[in-house]
């Protein structure tokens, strides 16, 4: 992201520190995730050390200083989700893929993530990609759900829902 | 939206908006949760207002999306009003019929109605479905009500009035006094009385006073808060100013979970709507009170639910808590006195404030006053969210509106209080439910998760579950917490693996008892529970794993193998097709064969099989 990009963040923030979080989700919605380079010049404009930006980056689960593929894949590994099967369509994908949890694909297409509970719990197992919801997974239906990512280009896939509006379908 | 100067033009605007809308024209009214976007009701909205739009009914038939109805399992909802007639999985193509039909002949569509799934009767209205009917929805049934971006909606069901009355007519003692005489407890967790910590934190000298919205609903497999603030985030926001203004707060803050777009963006909707109109900002309703409040993201930590690191969340630190021999509400955020209460705690308070203290105490049990919103989920029919009034039994919340567990499954447990919680077995399936008995049965309410569990969920794995999921969000402060929840976890792992050895689970608790007492915050506090609640309740299982090498549930993969029923085997060969790793083999009309040696125990043939004929031991 250019300087100047990184300027009007900061400044939606009236470049606060206390706003950091903030401004690395926005950082993270624009980049898909932390170029180290964005952390450098972040930290010098607010005079913050380096160190505790990367302290709060690793901290929190939501951020990722490597970069994701065009789809993040996101497996629901809430209880709901748990009981109903959801590890079997974690490993199912992990096969499929060919990649591990916090993986990327070789072609940059997909990246494989989980999360604890995505609050659709009454259909799970749920399994996220971009922000798209697909509900009562199972491991045979793995392949086929993935393959219409095939084609798609990148729908925002981690765009702040204030810009984008929700796309979600079964 | 024009400004509302003071309560006497807020009643204008109230009387303006219910005369402009004739409450017997028909009115579609779609859920718009999270549960019914997943089947696809935005394309079912666009029908129904494409349609309408072609019949040229738009001004003879309102639509209206609104919140989660709570019954996601049969989305996409629809209900028809006034006469309140349910449909369920509702698609794009049924839209022109409901209007020809339902809306402009009134006859009934029976395929699109609810059956009753012992009678087969079939259920026109939405109060009559036995989901519903067990219930009591006077927090979340507004939700149905209302679309949550229309302020004009909350407003024509009473909203802004409980902060209208409080503003003109009660000073900050006499509304903390009604909270506190009307024995709302906390509903995040720990069930502490509101109007004791309002006090305090009223009481608490400093320069300035927040208050805070826990919506960081870290429960993993809850999601009532998340319902709340989607579908009904003015409820949440009034509750809020209500607070504030007992408390002597002038700033408030909403900390809302990163993985809820819609909920950040229905707040934010709102709270925009309410600066436009003057209710939020400088001099609300001219009676001097100033408020705002502000929303932030969190960064999926779930320990940044617990007070003191969600606070240093706020203050952009790492959310790792702090002891609490000083409590928040004397020294929290920016070490100014702070109140912090979750989103179904305030919800109340305009409910409690409108209908009075005796209304709402005749509601729940001796110390648990109220209604709970429920997650109920797993292995149920009916899953969805319920709100039922404290004291109820689970086998009503169980049988009576989730219609029981699916299949020939056998009800086991019911797993409560989310990651600090536990499991209650079917003994005590006719319990009530509040505050105290929960604890008192080793599990606690916490935020409302309730899962069920049956035969095929093994109590074991479900320990390692937790403590997987703990042992990752433990913010490693504690050693105790940190390494202690690691540790218990590879003890568990390797019961589940079938390397159990003797001793293992008197060794479980006792690493669960330096666990609790030597960690900081409640997150280790109370990370042996769902350990220690199966050891409890299912020592025997337990037993299995670590004597016979069992998994009697049939989940631990190191504990099982799958075979065919040659009786049930139709030779389909749809197992064969799904089956990742090639260990299925058979010709057509051959009852298939699985090969134990290639088999990875993934599933697929299970859930894919429509005769039931994969076995597992
Ligand atoms: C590890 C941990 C996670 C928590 N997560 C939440 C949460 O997600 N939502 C919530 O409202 N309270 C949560 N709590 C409880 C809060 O610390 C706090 O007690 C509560 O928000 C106070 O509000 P109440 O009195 O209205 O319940 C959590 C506590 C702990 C220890
Ligand atoms: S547990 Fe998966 S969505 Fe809640």
């Amino acid at each position: 992201m250019g300087p100047k990009a990184i300027d009007r963040i900061l400044k939606k923030y009236d470049y606060e520190h206390s706003s950091i979080i903030g401004v690395l989700q926005d950082l993270q919605d624009e980049e898909n995730y932390l170029p180290e380079k964005d952390l450098e010049h972040i930290s010098e404009r607010l005079s913050m050390p380096l160190a505790r930006i990367y302290r709060i980056a690793t901290f929190y689960n939501t951020f990722s200083l490597t970069p994701r593929g065009k789809q993040l894949i996101n497996v629901c590994l809430g209880t709901a989700c748990h009981v109903r099967g959801a590890a079997r369509v974690l490993d199912r994908l992990k096969m499929y893929l060919g990649i591990d949890v916090g993986e990327m694909t070789k072609d940059r297409l997909f990246s494989l993530q989980t999360v604890n509970c995505v609050g659709a719990c009454a259909l799970g197992p749920i399994v996220v990609i971009g922000n798209e919801y697909h509900g009562q997974i199972t491991p045979g239906k793995v392949e086929s759900t993935i393959k219409k990512y095939r084609k798609k280009p990148r729908k925002s896939a981690t765009k702040s829902p204030r810009h984008k509006k929700l796309k979600i379908e079964n | 939206m024009k400004r509302i100067n003071n309560p006497q033009e807020l009643e204008k605007v109230r009387e303006e908006i219910l005369g402009s809308r004739d409450p017997d024209k028909p009115c579609i009214t779609i859920c718009s949760g999270t549960g019914c976007h997943a089947f696809g009701c935005e394309k079912v909205t666009e029908s129904f207002r494409a349609e309408l739009r072609k019949q040229a009914l738009e001004e003879r038939i309102y639509i209206r999306t609104t919140g989660c109805h709570g019954f996601c399992e049969k989305g996409p909802l629809v209900v028809i009003n006034p006469q309140k007639i349910f449909y369920q999985r509702v698609t794009p193509e049924d839209t022109g019929e409901i209007i020809a039909e339902t809306l402009l002949k009134n006859n009934i569509i029976e395929r699109l109605l609810y059956t009753h799934p012992q009678t087969g009767e079939k259920i026109v209205k939405e109060e009559n479905v036995p989901f519903y009917k067990g219930q009591m929805r006077i927090i979340f049934g507004n939700n149905g009500k209302i679309d949550p971006t229309k302020i004009e909606d909350y407003i024509a069901i009473g909203g802004y009035k409980a902060l209208s009355k409080v503003l003109r007519e009660l000073s900050p003692p006499e509304i903390i006094d009604i909270i506190k005489n009307s024995g709302l407890r906390g509903r995040g967790g720990g069930g502490f009385p509101a109007g004791v910590k309002w006090e305090s934190c009223r009481n608490a000298p400093g320069d300035k006073h927040y208050v805070i919205c826990n919506a960081d609903e870290g429960d993993p497999g809850a999601y009532m808060d998340r319902s709340l603030l989607e579908g009904n985030p003015h409820s949440v926001l009034e509750g809020m100013m209500i607070g504030a203004y007992a408390i002597g707060s002038d700033e408030g803050y909403i900390y809302v979970r990163n993985e809820y777009p819609l909920a950040v963006r229905n707040v934010g909707i709102a709270i925009d709507q309410l600066r436009e109109c003057g209710l939020l900002g400088e001099n609300i309703l001219d009676t001097g009170f100033n408020f705002d409040i502000k929303v932030n993201r969190g960064g999926g930590a779930f320990v940044c639910g617990e007070s003191t690191a969600l606070m240093a969340s706020l203050e952009g630190q790492a959310g790792e808590p702090r002891a609490k021999h000083i409590h928040t509400v004397e020294s929290g955020l920016w070490e100014e006195p702070t109140n912090l209460n979750n989103v179904e705690t305030w919800a109340n308070v305009p409910l409690i404030i409108n209908e009075g203290v005796d209304w709402y105490t005749d509601i729940g049990t001796e110390n648990s006053k109220g209604t709970k919103i429920f997650s109920l989920v797993g292995k149920v029919n009916n899953t969805g969210l319920v709100e039922v009034p404290m004291g109820i039994t689970i086998r009503e919340i169980v049988y009576d509106i989730g219609g029981g567990i699916p299949g020939d499954g056998k009800f086991k447990a019911i797993q409560t209080g989310g990651p600090s919680g536990g499991c209650i077995p079917e003994s005590l399936i006719d319990i009530q439910v509040d505050f105290d008995k929960l604890t008192e049965v080793g599990s606690m309410m916490g935020s409302g998760g309730m899962i069920v569990m049956d035969d095929k969920t093994c109590m074991v794995d479900t320990a390692k579950y937790f403590l997987n999921f703990l042992k990752d969000e433990s913010c490693g402060k504690c050693t105790t917490c940190r390494d202690g929840t690691r540790r218990m976890y590879e003890l568990v792992d390797a019961i589940t693996r079938g390397e159990g050895k003797e001793g293992d689970i008197e060794l479980l608790e006792e690493l669960s008892w330096v666990v609790s007492e030597a960690s900081l915050c409640a997150l280790g506090q109370t990370a042996p529970n769902p350990v220690l609640s199966t050891i409890r309740y299912f020592t025997d299982e337990y037993e299995a794993h670590i004597k016979d090498k069992r998994c009697p549930a049939g989940v631990c993969k190191d504990l099982i193998t799958y075979s065919i029923d040659e009786e049930k085997c139709t030779a389909c060969g749809k197992c064969k097709k799904v089956c990742p790793s090639d260990a299925i083999t058979g010709e057509k009309k051959v009852p298939h064969i699985i090969d134990t040696e290639k088999c990875i125990r993934c599933g697929a043939c299970i859930t894919e099989c429509k005769f039931d004929a994969i076995e597992v031991a």
